[in-house]
């Protein structure tokens, strides 16, 4: 049962909205790469390297959004390092802490498989980068890619947990958004891999398999929003109510299309092959909207 | 270290004369607030960036036709916790516990994430876009540096707010509590023994906690209550993931474009 609570919101807004999306995104981009490259046919390494060409440009984009949010950009590296010790600032209890250390460390994996995935495409014909290409398939390139996708599993789900670890009425009362943002951020991530995937031949091999698993990653979804709602309990009305259920409309729309497509596949055909990431994506992203904005109204 | 300290504040006492609110201003240097009618005496309307004493006029209609309202007051303040939820999320180590055990907000590391914000249970913190940090009540740090009482406490005119060392106030509260019982005032009761493993900066209550805006002693938590539940949401959900893109990524033959 929510507790009563007596607090004023953070005002974290457009920026934090964006960095959520981006870094739920990006750190899916990479699982999903990872997936491709171990499970996978041959024939998928190309859509695995287009996956962590995606991962790392979206991942450039989320320190830039978390420092402008910031009152004193300028003194960002206070996350990192006690300015009183001058040793590293670190609490394992303090989501947005374990956050900034994991993601700079997912920035490293991410980096280096994109240069890796550059390299093996051959877009830079590069010697160094030809090198790294080799390694990506090596017992080494896939320990340092599983590393590598526990870190984007973490990027993803953590921002989640960090508006949880609070005392934000809705955020606080459910335990649910962690995995919901994880769930949503793989779901975005194969969507933006379909997105990118159109004209090439080679990425587009293996479209079916994306598809068919974000279908799985959208129904993880779908389960992880009633959940998050049920456990709202009597503040359900907060997020439900006033204009936020136009963007649950969203969200809706963002996955139920996706899967009638899947079951009733002639009521869709005469979409454009970009319509339907582009919803995922359009969902993906009012989720995280209604959960931030909602809170805080 | 020095010894612990707080406040111990007697709603019974309080005439909301905002003596408090003005020597905080005035010691701190604290901004004006803007002149704007709010429809009652508060014309504070709540504690942030640039008021760290705020004298709730809380008013309660009665049966009573010739007192159709009753109001009962009381000079709010952060109540530097034990167990502080500011402190416990601060990514900065801005969030500091003093000498004095007191919680305070070094202006010169905060950054301005406001992840205090989100954390403190009782809307204390506010965020200074002008300086682009998170401020609150410091409890007058520079006046226990040296011996002197923070400025609220030595304005108080009524003795409502009272400073001192920390146990000594805990046992001037249980005899002040005493009386009131004694004198019928039944409903009077310490906020703060308990809560957040004791307040520094604890009240004499004669309603419940939630009449005051204070939450109640059960909902009275730590925001890491929700940490393990958090991630281990997120560590089953990244298992249901990596099963479902084992099923999808190996099973399946390849499409043509």
């Amino acid at each position: 049962m929510p507790g009563e609570h007596f607090v004023v919101p953070p005002h974290w807004e457009w920026y934090i909205l964006l960095y959520f999306f981006f870094a739920g995104i990006s750190g899916g981009a990479f699982v999903i790469g990872t997936m491709l490259r171990l499970w996978g046919r041959p024939t998928d390494a190309a859509a695995s390297r287009l996956a962590f060409i995606i991962s790392f440009p979206l991942l450039l984009i989320c320190p830039i959004l978390l420092t402008l949010d910031l009152g004193q950009p300028v003194r960002f590296w206070h996350m990192l390092v006690d300015v009183g010790s001058g040793t590293p600032a670190f609490k394992a209890y303090s989501p947005m802490s374990l956050g900034v250390w994991g993601l700079t460390l997912f920035g490293l994996f991410s980096f280096v498989m994109f240069l890796g995935a550059v390299g093996e495409g051959g877009y830079l014909r590069w010697r160094v980068l030809a090198g790294a290409g080799r390694v990506m398939n090596s017992t080494l390139g896939k320990v340092f890619m599983v590393l590598g996708a526990i870190l984007g599993f973490f990027v993803a789900a953590y921002t989640g947990v960090l508006l949880a670890v609070s005392n934000q009425p809705v955020w606080s009362d459910t335990w649910t958004l962690g995995g919901l943002f994880l769930a949503s951020g793989l779901s975005g991530a194969a969507a933006s891999i379909l997105l990118f995937s159109r004209g090439r031949r080679d990425a587009q091999v293996s479209d079916g398999k994306l598809i068919e698993a974000d279908r799985y990653f959208i129904i993880l979804e779908l389960v992880l929003i009633v959940l998050f709602l049920i456990t709202l309990g009597s503040l359900v009305s907060k997020v439900l109510g006033g204009g936020w259920i136009l963007l649950w409309l969203v969200v809706l729309i963002g996955t139920l299309v996706p899967l009638v497509a899947h079951w009733r596949p002639a009521a869709l055909r005469q979409l454009p092959p970009a319509v339907i990431p582009v919803l995922v994506l359009v969902g993906v992203l009012a989720l995280r909207a209604v959960i931030i904005f909602s809170a805080q109204a | 270290m020095a010894q612990p300290v707080g406040f111990f504040t007697d709603v019974t006492l309080c005439i909301g004369c905002k003596a408090c609110e003005v020597a905080c201003k005035e010691w701190n240097a604290l901004p004006n607030n803007p002149l704007e009618f709010r429809g009652s005496y508060d014309n504070t309307g709540q504690l942030d960036h640039a008021n760290w004493r705020h004298v709730r006029f809380i008013e309660q209609p009665t049966k009573n036709p010739d007192k159709p309202i009753a109001w009962s007051m009381m000079s709010d303040v952060c109540k530097h916790c034990a167990n502080a939820s500011c402190l416990e999320v601060c990514p900065t180590n801005a969030i500091v516990r003093t000498e004095f055990d007191t919680v305070f907000i070094q202006q010169d590391v905060c950054n301005g994430c406001r992840d205090c914000i989100a954390a403190c249970p009782y809307g204390v913190i506010g965020f200074n876009s002008t300086s682009g940090t998170a401020q609150k009540c410091t409890f007058c740090y520079d006046r226990l540096q040296n011996n002197l009482k923070p400025a609220c406490a030595t304005a108080c005119p009524t003795q409502s707010i009272k400073f001192g060392p920390l146990d000594e106030l805990r046992q001037t509260a249980a005899k002040r509590l005493d009386t009131l019982h004694a004198q019928g005032v039944t409903e009077a009761q310490i906020y703060g023994d308990k809560e957040y493993g004791g307040l520094h900066a604890f009240f004499l209550l004669t309603d419940k906690p939630e009449a005051y805006s204070l939450p109640s002693a059960e909902s009275a938590v730590l925001p890491s209550r929700n940490n393990i539940p958090g991630y281990l949401t997120a560590v089953v959900t990244a298992i249901v993931a990596a099963v479902a893109g084992l099923i999808a990524f190996r099973r399946r033959g390849e499409t043509q474009p």
